[in-house]
């Protein structure tokens, strides 16, 4: 997999990329318009994340080359101008997925296996991952082919960790994805706790081949067993 | 009050000023007018009587005015000497084709004296005056009429050169009201050639060039901000994550990293509520579709069922009528779920959470605290009531600029121990 990253910030640009190189895609970057439009030219890219605010020229217009060019579908814009004017313009544009920043992690690693998913789409719309299935479409959890009941809550949590599979998935970053965007108070963490404790014994007594674990006090991750 | 009704409020007052004097001065130069050609009269009747005299001596028996309108006595030749014409006025009995008994009548009186064949007499001679009180009367009543006249004029014509000379005005007012800084695209244009509407629309046009040029300015600062801002909490964020994600951390220092996190994330939120906030008073939004609030309630409810579930808050949500309002979908979103989150955070165990609906309120009560909150202080930036809270601060303030925006009422009372929060969409 090949992914494109264009962020004039140099130290965002290195985060996103030693992020994305956890997931063993092939990173490339460009922190300016002239060089991102070289590279669109020349290279094709399973993923493009594209800053709208570049040194010498606009996202939006990279966006219209690659519209041009049939190629703006796997692209997700991060922008830190939450504008809904950029937002509209940009999926009209084609974009796939539009991020605000500041983001986790985790959200990108998430919008960036959806984007993935979409491009490499067989038919089914399922995680499948040691003996458990994650059915998107029917929004259906299976263990060894039996169906275990999760409430809507509880299906967006497992399916956030299924994209972060082996990643940090911070209490935070959790807490936003599922819950929504405008958390105004911190003391949701008990809840949290309560939620994926919950998870955890369903897993378990369902026998999934996966787990969450703790991840010091700051957030979880789903790994093999 | 109307321009029209301001202007009839001041011509009638000066009308009425004008005309009354008018009407005196009036008055009294018509009695002088009516005594002076009644006293003509009875200078030729004097002629004419000395005259019939000479030839007429049944004349001069007439002593009083029963039978005619003079009366002549015969005096002494000193007295006679004396004499000189004069006029005045005075009150006879007479009976007037009018009356049914003699009345007192108001008379013009001629005194004068001749002398015929060496004897004198003393001539009194009278003429019926018009009665002052009846030409009061009339003159009052005919300026009454005027005055009525006047008015019905001014009022016809007051509207149609209002309607027809103000017109531009009105049309160029009711553009410039529904102007929208932002949204709206072309000026608000008076189509005139008056002098003081095109001066109007050029001094009100620059006003908006200046506003527009400074409204534009404050966006790009806003969207720098937020750039500026943003960008490095991003990496700060992502930092940690990828720090974290190493896990070559022994706990004491992955508590530390957690909690610079929290502050992180603390500083993340207060800095997208700042932005809500800012973009909201520059009325950057503005999408404006019919939302259903009582769907909008229902999804936020739901959202929350676990977490109400979890806090042991219940939540119950009575709707009387489908409350349909013209907003922005995200905006309406953000007020129900911020007052909802709050009426649940500021809860006890055990509380409750019920939520009203009608055609034109929502009303949000809940349990919490048990004394009644500052209700002037509730929704300013900051505010954060007694207990320590890890919230921003924003949530209610935010609930409150958009109420401003769209002219909604918000208020908060305490009533039977419930915190109540009503928003009323009018």
């Amino acid at each position: 997999m090949k992914v494109l990253i264009i962020e004039d910030e140099k130290e965002l640009q290195k985060s996103l990329a030693d992020s994305l190189r956890k997931e063993q895609f092939v990173i490339e970057t460009a922190d300016d318009f002239e060089s991102a439009s070289e590279k669109l030219a020349v290279y094709d890219y399973d993923c493009i994340l594209l800053d709208i605010m570049l040194p010498g020229g606009s996202g939006l217009q990279l966006l219209e080359e690659l519209k041009e060019a049939g190629k703006s579908g796997n692209v997700i814009i991060i922008s830190a101008k939450d504008s809904l004017d950029d937002k509209l313009q940009g999926l009209e544009l084609g974009a796939d997925d539009y991020l605000t920043k500041p983001f986790h992690i985790a959200e990108l690693n998430a919008r960036v296996k959806a984007v993935l998913r979409r491009k490499m789409l067989d038919g089914r719309n399922a995680i499948e991952l040691a003996n458990i299935a994650l059915d998107l479409g029917e929004r259906q959890f299976m263990v060894d082919g039996e169906n275990v009941a999760l409430n809507r809550k509880e299906f967006d949590v497992l399916n956030y960790f299924l994209l972060n599979k082996n990643r940090l998935v911070s209490k935070n970053a959790l807490a936003e994805h599922v819950w929504g965007d405008h958390i105004d108070q911190a003391d949701n963490f008990d809840f949290i706790y309560y939620q994926i404790k919950n998870l955890r014994k369903k897993l378990q007594s369902a026998g999934a081949g996966i787990e969450i674990e703790a991840v010091y006090g700051i957030g979880y991750k789903l790994v093999e067993k | 009050m109307k321009l029209l009704n301001q202007s009839l409020k001041y011509l009638s007052i000066s009308i009425l000023l004008i005309l009354g004097l008018w009407g005196i001065v009036f008055y009294f130069n018509m009695l002088r007018e009516i005594k002076e050609s009644v006293d003509e009269g009875l200078e030729n009747y004097k002629r004419q009587i000395i005259h019939n005299a000479e030839s007429d001596s049944t004349i001069l028996r007439q002593r009083d005015f029963d039978e005619g309108f003079f009366a002549i006595v015969e005096i002494s030749a000193e007295e006679a000497l004396r004499a000189t014409d004069s006029y005045a006025d005075t009150l006879l009995y007479m009976q007037d084709r009018d009356d049914e008994v003699p009345e007192l009548e108001p008379v013009r009186m001629l005194t004068t004296a001749f002398e015929l064949d060496g004897h004198y007499y003393e001539l009194r001679m009278i003429n019926p005056m018009v009665e002052e009180d009846d030409l009061v009367k009339e003159l009052f009543l005919e300026a009454s009429w005027l005055y009525l006249v006047l008015l019905l004029a001014i009022v016809l014509i007051n509207n149609l050169v209002l309607q027809r000379l103000w017109k531009p005005f009105y049309e160029f007012l009711e553009q410039l009201k529904n102007y929208r800084i932002g949204k709206s695209k072309t000026l608000p244009e008076a189509k005139t050639k008056i002098r003081e509407f095109t001066d109007l629309q050029t001094a009100v046009n620059t006003l908006l060039q200046h506003t527009l040029e400074a409204y534009e300015q404050q966006n790009q600062f806003i969207g720098n901000a937020s750039h500026e801002l943003q960008t490095p909490l991003a990496i700060a964020t992502n930092k940690l994550e990828l720090l974290i994600e190493k896990g070559e951390l022994n706990s004491g220092q992955a508590e530390s990293i957690a909690e610079v996190m929290d502050i992180i994330s603390r500083l993340v939120r207060v800095n997208k509520s700042l932005l809500l906030l800012s973009k909201i008073e520059n009325r950057q939004f503005l999408d404006d579709q019919l939302v259903s609030l009582n769907e909008v309630v229902r999804q936020v409810v739901g959202d929350l069922e676990a977490m109400a579930d979890f806090r042991e808050v219940g939540v119950s949500v009575e709707s009387k009528g489908e409350l349909k309002v013209a907003m922005d979908p995200s905006l309406a979103n953000t007020v129900v779920s911020n007052l909802i989150r709050n009426a649940l955070f500021h809860n006890v165990q055990g509380g409750t959470v019920e939520v009203f609906l009608d055609e034109k309120s929502l009303k949000i009560a809940n349990s919490g605290q048990e004394d009644p909150l500052d209700g002037q202080h509730i929704f300013e930036r900051f505010y954060k009531s007694g207990k320590a809270q890890s919230g921003t601060g924003l949530g209610l303030a935010i609930v409150k600029a958009i109420c401003g925006l769209y002219g909604y009422e918000l208020s908060y009372r305490f009533e039977k121990g419930q915190h109540c929060f009503e928003v009323v969409f009018e």
